[in-house]
C-alpha cells in the first residue's frame, strides 16, 4: 500500500515539472517567435539606411533624372509625380470620406449604416492592383491615355476606407455632452456636427488623414496601369511655359493632372530591374526616401492619436 | 450708446442666407446621406466594372480559363489565354506564406497579450505594426539583393536536398532551386513577413477580447500559464483565429509588387515550390501596361475579377467569424 502511493506521488511529481517544462519552454518561445517577426523590420530599415545613405545627395532631390547609363541625376520628376498624385487622391478621397464617416458614427444601426460599413471593410480588403484596373476602367479608357489623374483616383479609392475608418472612430471618442450641449443652445444638427464635433476631434482625423496618405505614397501596384511613370514629367517647365503662353491657371493645372506622370514608388520599381549599378543605388536611395517618410509619419501619426485619445478619455 | 438695429426685411437675401443655414439639416443630411450610398456604389462598381470589362475573355474562353491544365497556354501572340498557372501560383505562395505565419503570429500574439511585461507592450505593437506600413516595393528591393541570396537560397537548396528526394511530397520541393533565389519559395517567405503583422494583430485583438474570467477560472483549476492559452485561450477564440488567418490570406493573394520581384515571373515551373512561377496580381502588373490586344486585356481584367471575388468572400468570411467572437464574449462575462 504504502509502496503504491509513494509510486503514485513519484508520478504526481514527475508530471509537475513536466508541467512546469513545458510551460517554460512554450512561453519562452512566443517569446523567441516575436523576436523573430521583428528580425526583418530592422535589417530592412537598417539596410535601407547604409545603403540608400550611401547614395543620397542634394542631386537627388533638385535634378532630373538622365538617360540610362550616364551617372548622376536625382528622381525629381519622381517626387513631383508622387505629390501630384497623393495630393489629387487626398482632394478626392477626404470630403466624401469625412462625410460618410459622419454618417457611420451617428447611424451606424440603420441599414445604410451597416452597408456602408461593410463597403468600407470590403473595400479595405481589395487587392491594390484591382483597385488600378478598375480606375483605368473608369478614367484611362474614356480619356484614352493614362493620366496623373487616374493614378489620384485609383489612390483615392485605395485611402478612402482607412479615411472613413479613422474618422468614425475620432469622432465617436468626443463626448456625448458637448453634442447634447450644442443641440440644447439650439444649433442645428448640421451647424453641431461641423463646427462643435468636427473641431473637437480634428487633430485625431488628420492624423488620420496622415496615414492614409502614407500608405497611398508608398503604392505601386495601381500606379502601373494608370499613372504610369514618366521620366520627364516636370511641373517647373509646365509652369514656364504656361506663364510664357498666357494661359488661365486652370489649364496649367488641367496639363499637370493631364498626363502620364512618375512616383517613387515607380521609379524605385523601374530601377531596380535596371542592368546598370547607378540605377540600382538610385533605387536604394529612392527606398530610403521612401521608407523614412511612410516610418516618420507612422511614428507621429500613432504618438499623436494615442496621446489625444488618452485626453479624451480622461 | 445703444445702436438699435434694425431686423432685415423677411426679402432680404442675407436673411434668407440664414434661414437656409437655420434650417440646413435636410441638406446636411442628404449630403451625408448620399455620400455614404457613393461608398457602397464604388464597392459595387468595382465588381460590376469587372465584371462587363472582362466580357471579351469570358466569351472566348469560359471555364477553360480557369481550370487545371497540364500544358497552359498563355499566348498573346495567338491570343489563346489560360490562366490556370497564375492561379496556382497564387494559391501556392499564399497557403504556404499563411502556414508559416500562423505559428508565428499567433506566437507574437501571445507574447503582446498575455506575457509581455507593460512598459514593453506599446512599443512592440507598433514594431509589429510598422513592420506593415513599409511599402511593399522597398520589401522587394531588399528581397532581391539582400534576402534572396542570403535566406531563401540556402533553405532552398537545404530544401531541395532533403523534402526534395522523398516519394510524395518531393514533388513540391523538387529541386534545383535558381541560382538567384527567385521562386515561389522566396515570394511565400517574402509574404510570410508581410502578413505576420496582420495575423498578429487581429489575434492579440482576439485574446484582449477574452474575459479574464476563463484566465481565472483555468488558473483556479491548477493550470499553468502555457495550459490556460493552450487549452482555454485558444479554443475559446479560434474562430477569430481562423479569421485573422482569413484576412492575412487576402493581403496575401492581392499583394503584388514584392511578390512580382522575388517570383521569378515564369509561366512554365511546374508544381515545385522551388521553381520560380507567377502569380495572378504579378501577371497583371507586369503585362497590363504592354497588352498586344483587346484580348489580351480582358484576360488579365478577368484575371483581376478572379482575384476581386475571391477576396470579397475571404473579407465576408472573416468579418462574420471576427463579429462572431465578438459577440460571443460578452455573454460569456455575464454567465
Amino acid at each position: 500500500m504504502s509502496q503504491f502511493s509513494e509510486l503514485m506521488n513519484r508520478n504526481r511529481v514527475a508530471r509537475a515539472r513536466q508541467r512546469k517544462t513545458a510551460n517554460g519552454i512554450m512561453l519562452t518561445l512566443t517569446g523567441l517567435l516575436t523576436i523573430l517577426a521583428l528580425i526583418p523590420l530592422f535589417w530592412i530599415i537598417g539596410y535601407v539606411i547604409v545603403r540608400g545613405g550611401r547614395s543620397i545627395n542634394l542631386d537627388f532631390f533638385i535634378h532630373m533624372p538622365t538617360p540610362m547609363g550616364v551617372p548622376g541625376g536625382g528622381v525629381l520628376s519622381a517626387i513631383e509625380g508622387t505629390l501630384v498624385v497623393t495630393l489629387l487622391a487626398a482632394v478626392f478621397a477626404i470630403p466624401p470620406g469625412v462625410l460618410a464617416a459622419f454618417y457611420a458614427a451617428h447611424y451606424p444601426n440603420t441599414p445604410l449604416g451597416v452597408a456602408l460599413r461593410f463597403s468600407t471593410d470590403v473595400l479595405s480588403g481589395v487587392p491594390s492592383i484591382v483597385v488600378g484596373l478598375f480606375a483605368y476602367a473608369v478614367i484611362v479608357v474614356p480619356m484614352k491615355h493614362y493620366s496623373g489623374l487616374a493614378g489620384g483616383a485609383a489612390l483615392a479609392v485605395l485611402m478612402l476606407p482607412t479615411i472613413i475608418r479613422t474618422t468614425e472612430e475620432m469622432l465617436k471618442l468626443v463626448p456625448h455632452t458637448l453634442r447634447e450641449a450644442s443641440l440644447g443652445l439650439g444649433a442645428p444638427e448640421w451647424k453641431t456636427s461641423l463646427s462643435v464635433v468636427f473641431p473637437a476631434a480634428i487633430n485625431g482625423i488628420i492624423t488620420g488623414f496622415l496615414l492614409a496618405l502614407a500608405r497611398a505614397a508608398g503604392e505601386t501596384a495601381p500606379l502601373l496601369m494608370t499613372a504610369l511613370g514618366n521620366e520627364r514629367f516636370d511641373i517647373g517647365q509646365i509652369i514656364r511655359g504656361g506663364i510664357q503662353g498666357h494661359q488661365s491657371v486652370f489649364t496649367i493645372l488641367g496639363r499637370i493632372i493631364n498626363q502620364p506622370v512618375d512616383s517613387l514608388p515607380l521609379a524605385l520599381w523601374k530601377y531596380a530591374q535596371q542592368p546598370y549599378p547607378e540605377r540600382v543605388e538610385l533605387a536604394w536611395a529612392v527606398a530610403l526616401v521612401l521608407m523614412l517618410f511612410v516610418l516618420i509619419v507612422n511614428v507621429t501619426a500613432r504618438v499623436w492619436i494615442q496621446n489625444r485619445a488618452r485626453k479624451m478619455k480622461g | 450708446m445703444l445702436k438699435i438695429v434694425k431686423p432685415l426685411p423677411e426679402t432680404h437675401w442675407l436673411s434668407r442666407l440664414r434661414r437656409i443655414l437655420h434650417y440646413g439639416d435636410r441638406p446636411w443630411q442628404g449630403l451625408i446621406i448620399v455620400m455614404s450610398a457613393l461608398v457602397i456604389v464604388l464597392m459595387l462598381s468595382i465588381g460590376g466594372l469587372l465584371w462587363a470589362k472582362s466580357a471579351g475573355a469570358r466569351s472566348a474562353f469560359g471555364w477553360s480559363f480557369l481550370t487545371p491544365t497540364a500544358n497552359p497556354n498563355w499566348d498573346p501572340v495567338n491570343d489563346h489565354f489560360q490562366a490556370w498557372p497564375f492561379l496556382y501560383g497564387t494559391l501556392e505562395t499564399s497557403l504556404f506564406a499563411i502556414l508559416f505565419a500562423l505559428p508565428v503570429g499567433i506566437g507574437v500574439a501571445i507574447f503582446l497579450a498575455e506575457l509581455c511585461p507593460a512598459w514593453l507592450r506599446t512599443p512592440l505593437t507598433w514594431m509589429v505594426e510598422l513592420l506593415a506600413a513599409i511599402p511593399s516595393v522597398v520589401y522587394g528591393l531588399w528581397g532581391i539583393f539582400v534576402f534572396l541570396p542570403q535566406v531563401v537560397a540556402p533553405i532552398g537548396v537545404f530544401l531541395g536536398d532533403t523534402l526534395g528526394q522523398l516519394p510524395v511530397l518531393g514533388s513540391l520541393f523538387a529541386g534545383p532551386i535558381p541560382a538567384s533565389g527567385s521562386s515561389r519559395l522566396a515570394a511565400s517567405l517574402i509574404l510570410t513577413i508581410m502578413i505576420t503583422p496582420t495575423i498578429a494583430a487581429v489575434t492579440r485583438d482576439v485574446f484582449l477580447a477574452i474575459p479574464n474570467s476563463q484566465r481565472e477560472a483555468a488558473k483556479a483549476l491548477g493550470a499553468t500559464e502555457w495550459e490556460t492559452i493552450w487549452q482555454v485561450l485558444i479554443p475559446f477564440g479560434k474562430s477569430g483565429i481562423l479569421g485573422a488567418v482569413i484576412l492575412g490570406l487576402g493581403r496575401a493573394l492581392g499583394e503584388t509588387m514584392a511578390v512580382t520581384m522575388v517570383i521569378g515571373n515564369s509561366i512554365q515551373g511546374g508544381a515545385s515550390l522551388l521553381h520560380s512561377g507567377y502569380t495572378m496580381a504579378s501577371i497583371i502588373a507586369n503585362e497590363f501596361a504592354e497588352s498586344v490586344s483587346q484580348l489580351h486585356t480582358d484576360a488579365l481584367i478577368e484575371i483581376g475579377l478572379v482575384l476581386f471575388i475571391i477576396t470579397l468572400l475571404l473579407n465576408i468570411l472573416a468579418r462574420y467569424l471576427v463579429w462572431q467572437v465578438a459577440r460571443q464574449a460578452p455573454q460569456e462575462a455575464r454567465s
